[in-house]
């Protein structure tokens, strides 16, 4: 099996001088294509940081992040904008684009992807909101949305540019018991699918049980990787 | 990547998300309508200024023209001895010269009683001086001792001459001299005169006693079919004194111009308020687009964590900017003409909406929401993903 993701001695701080803050400390972890790894921990342990890292959002320094087979340690724009294209991201709150609807936002995915043509986006973008059960609801804006709903449109949109790794931030913390637990087994159920790997930062314990692995990280460590 | 990727798509964001918000895509417009419209009439009463200021020279039938070196503009005229008209017949291109005599003087409403001032043009009837059919027609009534003709375009404030003739109370007073209005023709008013009249060069000095017929205004000198102005003009000024000026007909066009443009500080107001209004038209649209990007930040984060390029937001903000010009030009430009024609029907001054004119405001407008687009994108840089989650 190979690794998608390959991070090793990671070390991140905020701030500078006197008031160094650091965050991570040495992470070494090696995710695997097709693996579905949580990442839990108290909050304020770094794991979002991690995330944004990984994400190509934050730049760091110290130590070595391979993601795809790029190398995001003191990397360039470029390189970080490669990484993200490749990347499907599911943010904390849904983060809809709220003018545009359902369909619009999925379809902003693939409009990075100049091969194909408008129609074949939005039949894509269709086919994406129909798996995650909103096929009814193309045509609606995100206030029209309940927040259950919202996420799955946000996880279509991770999910239609047929991304390689798929990076969730506490998916399931604006949500009800039901819808988030809803959300992440569509997550995994269209993942395994397409052998997506996924990257699940939370501290909701209850979907860990849709976890190939589960790792924890408390005050920039890694307790069991 | 190809061309309908780069420009089409964050278009159609920008697109949407103006649309979205009603309130605010009807504010901004009606902001952009606003620096429009004001653009459209400063320009409108700018030109309309000018254009009058050359009514009447426009309407002279001549090839060369001689005025004072002195003289700012014609209805200010300094005059100059006749003579001097004279020895351009000397020169084998020209053909023949007439004199023509000006002077402002108040001219009595016939129903009111009440004096306002016009200009009074003097010349030889048979001289065709005016390219006016009207003029030419009445040149035998206008040798006739103290007849004048009236121009319609005059303000209402003259009275209603063409009732008055119709009715038969055709006399009045100018410069106090009783004359007889023997018809009219149309000329049109300027900034320096509300009304005019044209008479003979003998009833001129009728009514302007302290006149004399050797002090004349402007020559005007007609040349042989076939002879070069330009080349006369080079050999006149050689053979006249250099008291006189020596113009063509776009130079005398011009020369009128130039005294409102430069002179007078008329051209600056208008100049003037034409950039007021495009600065308040780029505040508007700034403020707008500031405050668009700072509500739309957590979306161009999002955007930019799922991979899109600073670019692309700049395309985005400078295709709102676009928009807005294009949104609030369009009932701008339909309000300005309905406000040309008020203004024409109001000041009888001819406002013609022009081409030119059109795609000069639309140039202004759209470089005062670009600019706005310039100042508001270093906003962009607030939206910075890791900074977001």
């Amino acid at each position: 099996m190979s690794a998608v993701i390959n991070v090793h001695d990671l070390n991140f701080s905020f701030g500078s001088g006197a008031l160094t803050q650091p965050v991570l400390k040495n992470v070494t972890i090696s995710i695997y294509k097709g693996e579905i790894v949580l990442m839990t921990g108290p909050s304020g342990s770094g794991k979002t940081t991690f995330l944004t890292i990984i994400g190509g959002l934050r730049q760091a320094y110290h130590g070595s992040v391979v993601v795809l087979d790029q190398q995001l340690i003191n990397s360039n724009e470029q390189v970080k904008v490669k990484v993200r294209q490749q990347i499907g991201y599911i943010f904390q709150q849904h983060n809809l684009l709220k003018s545009l609807t359902a369909l619009q936002n999925v379809c902003m995915t693939l409009e990075m992807q100049n091969s194909m043509t408008e129609q074949q986006r939005l039949d894509r973008a269709a086919e994406m909101l129909r798996a995650v059960g909103l096929g009814d609801r193309l045509n609606y804006k995100p206030d029209q949305l309940s927040a259950g709903q919202r996420q799955r449109v946000s996880i279509a949109r991770a999910l239609v540019g047929r991304p390689q790794i798929v990076l969730a931030d506490e998916p399931t913390a604006s949500l009800d018991k039901q819808s988030g637990h809803e959300a992440v087994a569509i997550l995994k159920r269209l993942a395994k699918e397409s052998q997506t790997t996924i990257l699940l930062v939370t501290h909701d314990y209850r979907i860990l049980d849709i976890a190939d692995r589960v790792v924890e990280l408390e005050d920039g460590v890694i307790k069991n990787a | 990547m190809n061309i309908t990727a780069w420009f089409y798509f964050p278009a159609r964001l920008a697109w949407r998300q103006l649309i979205f918000d009603r309130t605010k895509l009807i504010a901004a417009t009606c902001g952009v309508l606003f620096a429009c419209m004001l653009v459209f009439m400063q320009l409108g009463f700018r030109d309309s200024l000018y254009a009058s200021a050359a009514s009447a020279p426009i309407k002279l039938n001549g090839d060369l023209f001689l005025v004072h070196k002195q003289s700012e503009a014609m209805w200010r005229s300094i005059p100059f001895k006749r003579s001097e008209l004279m020895r351009a017949l000397g020169n084998p291109a020209v053909a023949e010269v007439y004199s023509l005599y000006l002077a402002l003087a108040p001219f009595k409403n016939i129903e009111t009683q009440v004096k306002r001032t016009l200009m009074v043009y003097g010349f030889d009837p048979d001289s065709m001086i005016f390219d006016i059919e009207d003029i030419q027609n009445k040149r035998i009534e206008l040798r006739l001792k103290d007849t004048v003709l009236f121009d319609e375009y005059s303000r209402p404030e003259f009275g209603p001459v063409r009732p008055l003739l119709e009715a038969g109370r055709n006399g009045t007073e100018i410069n106090d001299y009783k004359v007889i209005i023997t018809g009219l023709f149309r000329l049109g008013i300027s900034f320096a005169a509300d009304g005019n009249v044209v008479t003979s060069d003998l009833n001129f000095m009728r009514i302007f006693p302290e006149r004399s017929l050797s002090n004349i205004d402007v020559g005007v000198i007609r040349l042989h079919p076939g002879s070069s102005a330009k080349q006369t003009q080079a050999e006149l000024s050689g053979q006249l004194n250099e008291f006189v000026n020596i113009l063509t007909y776009e130079e005398l066009l011009q020369h009128e111009k130039d005294y409102w443009a430069n002179m007078a500080p008329i051209g600056f107001i208008f100049g003037f308020g034409t950039v007021m209004g495009l600065v308040v038209g780029l505040v508007i649209v700034y403020q707008i687009l500031f405050t668009d990007i700072t509500n739309h930040r957590n979306e161009f984060a999002t955007l930019k964590a799922m991979g899109y390029e600073h670019g692309y937001f700049i395309r985005v903000v400078f295709a709102s900017a676009f928009f807005l010009a294009l949104l609030g030009f369009i009932p701008g430009y339909v309000l300005s003409v309905g406000l040309y024609h008020l203004a024409e029907s109001q000041i009888f001054m001819p406002m013609p909406m022009t081409f030119s004119k059109v795609i000069t405001v639309f140039t202004f407008i759209l470089s005062m929401c670009a600019m706005a687009g310039f100042l508001a994108i270093h906003k962009l840089k607030a939206a910075n993903p890791a900074d977001m989650f």
